[in-house]
């Protein structure tokens, strides 16, 4: 037996150098790489200590705590110079998310009609949305966001000039004046009585749904939800007292007091994100439409499925899956692209960024800051969107 | 037999019918209006929304744009109103072109020195002259014309566009400028980003654990943030990085950070297209006994390439649009230029701003839709038919 073994040991090919061995190899590569990697991290990181002690910047965070010392155009929590760093990029952030989420929710609106229209069999309103899509999708966004801030502001009238809108809206050079709504102390049980307004809506349709399923009988649930989601809180509203008053916007001598505004930098920035954006959405609902397999339709029609029915149960399902992948990475460019608000002077997280990279130094913290923002931003958008993909997603057998 | 074809039947009728009225025109102008512009009730009302749309939009801006528009002048009084200063009645509005056209070198060049703006033109005359041959499929040599534009066409620009050698004169990084500069960054930016991004997508699909997350990481952190980050960062903490004495050129930055990004993107785009290929391709180069970067060289990246091209051009598309981000970072573009112009107390009147907008952007979709449009060419081009 151990002869035998022997025997066998002996025929077997010789063994290949070890210098052929992929495994070796490759344990070889990466030892070099992270070998390479921890010089080059080394070299920059004592240059960087050297260059900072040389500037005389002291690194950390704690330059966040300093008094910022510099206005803000825009915020949606209390600010003011005198608070702190922090603060300011807090405030940055929350803008950031303000513009992205609307732009977002602008840019698949209009994307979705224009996306629509250039498969309508009218030829006008298909030519109309071709030309749309080349126009905005070959034009920087930078440009774009330029040319709403400069048309903004060149058409619209001078303070004394405003135009007045119904509902005492003013309209101006210096952005939208609104009525402020200002929230009574009641106002609490309108938003409960709305909650649960939508709870049981949720309730209603899934009970339709089972229905359905069961008996094959159909029942309204636009109206319902509807009537639920606007009598509740109207009945808690009166019941309250009506707990919500107007600051509204007057005249004064050089400007609007009262009242809110949306400034133009954050109107052009929108316009121009969501229009831009909404050119590739177009383009992405188009071809998702355009993917789902003719008989699809026509087996619909066949059964005897009203049109809009069709649509809505069979075409759209099916284009929801094509569509939703790319749609991710174009609400994550939007989000992205939001940092351009620097180039006109809308208080974004970069902006703001800048400001304090400026007066301080820190380029070092603020760009780390960035990156962890907006890479957590977009992991998260993603994980969402990841998410709704594996739920509308086709189970296969 | 033949009787019966004679006899008159009760099946079969006897007289003659009244001629049915013509059907509906389906050809000519008409039939071509009924078939796509008035088909049904909803379609008129939208052919109307879309005609009132065309109302309101077209006579302003053409008029805007051509009919109003100041085409010769030497100041800004020919595009200011009286109230401004200028000539033009009140309440006129029109492009100012007389205001481009004083501009339009610089918008070319930026501050190029003036009697050596022959160079960068040169510069473009051979890179027209090398590219065309290679976007047109059937000249012959595509690969002694690549090299040339690839190798030795960024070398000799460098020389003519930088001088200090060959009796030339230096010319300063921070004078050039314009769509000169726009073209030097997507350019650069190309040459980079596609053997890099080809390297990052082999790095991410290997099996060596170390590597591929150093290129997964690398990948998405670059993905995750905005350019305008990876520009200040290349702007601020690329000096910082640096042993001290040491100073990097503001062009090189931003190139710097405009090849890293895009490579990013285009790892991406090219690891779909080796995802895309099928495994038995590679199977096969394997049992050929081809070494890793035979297989990738002669089987896995020239059928990648082809199925991503689409890809490709639209990663080009985008960092050249992305180009005009670098004047946030005080590098004068394009539209670095054409907005630094709208200070100059020469030219500055209400309408100048515009003009120059319209006129940047229309540079800029020149060369985008005339990217795209070469796309769908090559696309259609190379669809050998193997698409299910």
């Amino acid at each position: 037996m151990a002869m035998m073994q022997d025997k066998l040991a002996h025929s077997r090919a010789p063994a290949a150098s070890p210098l052929y061995d992929p495994k070796v190899r490759g344990v070889f590569y990466q030892v070099l790489t992270i070998i390479g990697l921890v010089a080059f991290f080394y070299v920059i990181y004592s240059n960087t200590v050297d260059n900072l002690r040389r500037a005389n910047i002291s690194s950390g965070f704690g330059f966040l705590q300093g008094r910022a010392g510099f206005d803000l155009g825009q915020s949606l929590i209390e600010y003011s110079s005198d608070h702190s760093y922090l603060r300011a990029l807090e405030v940055g952030f929350i803008n950031t998310l303000l513009v992205a989420f609307v732009g977002i929710v602008l840019a698949t609106v209009i994307g979705l009609i224009i996306g629509i229209g250039r498969l309508s069999s009218n030829w006008l309103i298909a030519k109309l949305c071709t030309v749309y899509v080349e126009v905005f999708r070959n034009i920087p966004p930078l440009l774009v966001i330029f040319f709403w801030y400069v048309g903004v502001i060149n058409v619209l009238p001078q303070v004394r000039a405003s135009i007045e809108l119904p509902l005492d809206v003013f309209l101006n050079n210096r952005g939208v004046f609104f009525p402020k709504p200002i929230f009574g102390d009641g106002f609490l049980f309108v938003v409960l009585a709305f909650m649960v307004a939508v709870v049981l809506s949720v309730m209603h349709m899934r009970w339709v749904s089972a229905r359905q399923m069961a008996t094959g009988k159909r029942f309204p649930v636009l109206p319902v939800v509807l009537a639920l989601v606007i009598i509740l809180p109207l009945i808690a509203f009166v019941l309250e007292g009506r707990p919500l008053s107007f600051d509204v916007p007057t005249a004064g001598k050089f400007n609007l007091t009262g009242g809110g505004t949306i400034g133009p930098e954050f109107m052009s920035l929108l316009l121009a994100l969501s229009f831009y954006t909404a050119s590739f959405i177009a383009e992405i609902v188009r071809a998702g439409i355009r993917g789902v397999a003719h008989g699809q339709s026509e087996a619909a029609h066949a059964l005897g499925v009203r049109p809009g029915l069709a649509t809505r149960l069979i075409v759209l399902p099916q284009a929801l899956r094509i569509i939703i992948p790319p749609l991710t990475s174009q609400y994550l460019n939007l989000i992205k692209n939001s940092s351009l608000a620097v180039a006109i002077g809308y208080a974004d997280l970069v902006a703001v960024g800048g400001t304090i990279l400026n007066q301080t130094g820190h380029s070092i913290e603020i760009v780390a800051i960035w990156m962890v923002v907006y890479v957590t931003i977009s992991l998260l958008t993603s994980l969402f969107m990841n998410w709704f993909n594996a739920k509308m997603a086709l189970v296969e057998r | 037999m033949a009787d019966t074809f004679n006899t008159p039947s009760l099946f079969v009728r006897g007289k003659m019918l009244g001629p049915e009225r013509a059907p509906l025109q389906t050809t000519g102008v008409v039939g071509w209006l009924r078939r796509n512009l008035f088909g049904s009730v909803t379609d008129a009302i939208l052919t109307a929304f879309g005609i009132i749309i065309l109302a309101l939009l077209v006579p302003p801006i053409v008029e805007w744009l051509f009919v109003n528009a100041v085409w010769l002048g030497n100041d800004r009084s020919v595009c200011a109103t009286l109230g401004q200063g200028g000539i033009q009645p009140d309440e006129w509005s029109g492009a100012c072109w007389a205001y481009v056209g004083a501009y339009f070198k610089q918008f070319m060049f930026g501050t190029y020195p003036i009697d050596l703006r022959w160079r960068p033109t040169l510069v473009g005359i051979l890179f027209v002259a090398l590219l065309t041959p290679l976007l047109i499929p059937r000249v012959p040599h595509k690969g002694w014309n690549a090299l040339a534009l690839f190798v030795v066409f960024p070398i000799v620009a460098a020389v003519l566009l930088l001088g200090g050698v060959f009796g030339l004169e230096h010319v300063e990084t921070a004078s050039w400028g314009g769509l000169m500069v726009t073209l030097i960054i997507s350019f650069v930016g190309i040459g980079v980003s596609l053997p890099l991004g080809i390297l990052l997508a082999l790095g991410r699909r290997s099996q060596m654990p170390v590597i591929k997350m150093l290129c997964i990481a690398f990948i998405e952190l670059i993905r995750g943030v905005p350019l305008i980050t990876v520009l200040f960062m290349a702007s601020v903490m690329l000096p910082l990085f640096l042993p001290a004495g040491w100073t990097v050129d503001k062009l090189l930055r931003a190139l710097v950070g405009v090849s890293i990004f895009a490579s990013a993107y285009m790892a991406e785009v090219i690891r779909g297209g080796l995802q895309a290929v099928p495994k038995g391709q590679y199977e096969g180069a394997d049992s050929l006994g081809l070494s890793y970067w035979q297989k990738m060289r002669l089987a896995g990246m020239p059928q990648a390439i082809k199925l991503v091209i689409p890809g490709i051009v639209n990663t080009f598309i985008g960092m050249f649009k992305d180009t005009s981000l670098v004047s946030i970072i005080s590098m004068y573009d394009l539209l670095g230029n054409v907005r630094k112009s709208f200070s100059d107390p020469t030219w500055a009147s209400p309408v100048t701003p515009m003009t120059g907008l319209v006129f940047a952007g229309f540079v800029f979709w020149l060369f985008c839709f005339g990217m795209s449009r070469y796309s769908s060419f090559v696309e259609r081009r190379l669809d050998t038919g193997h698409k299910r």
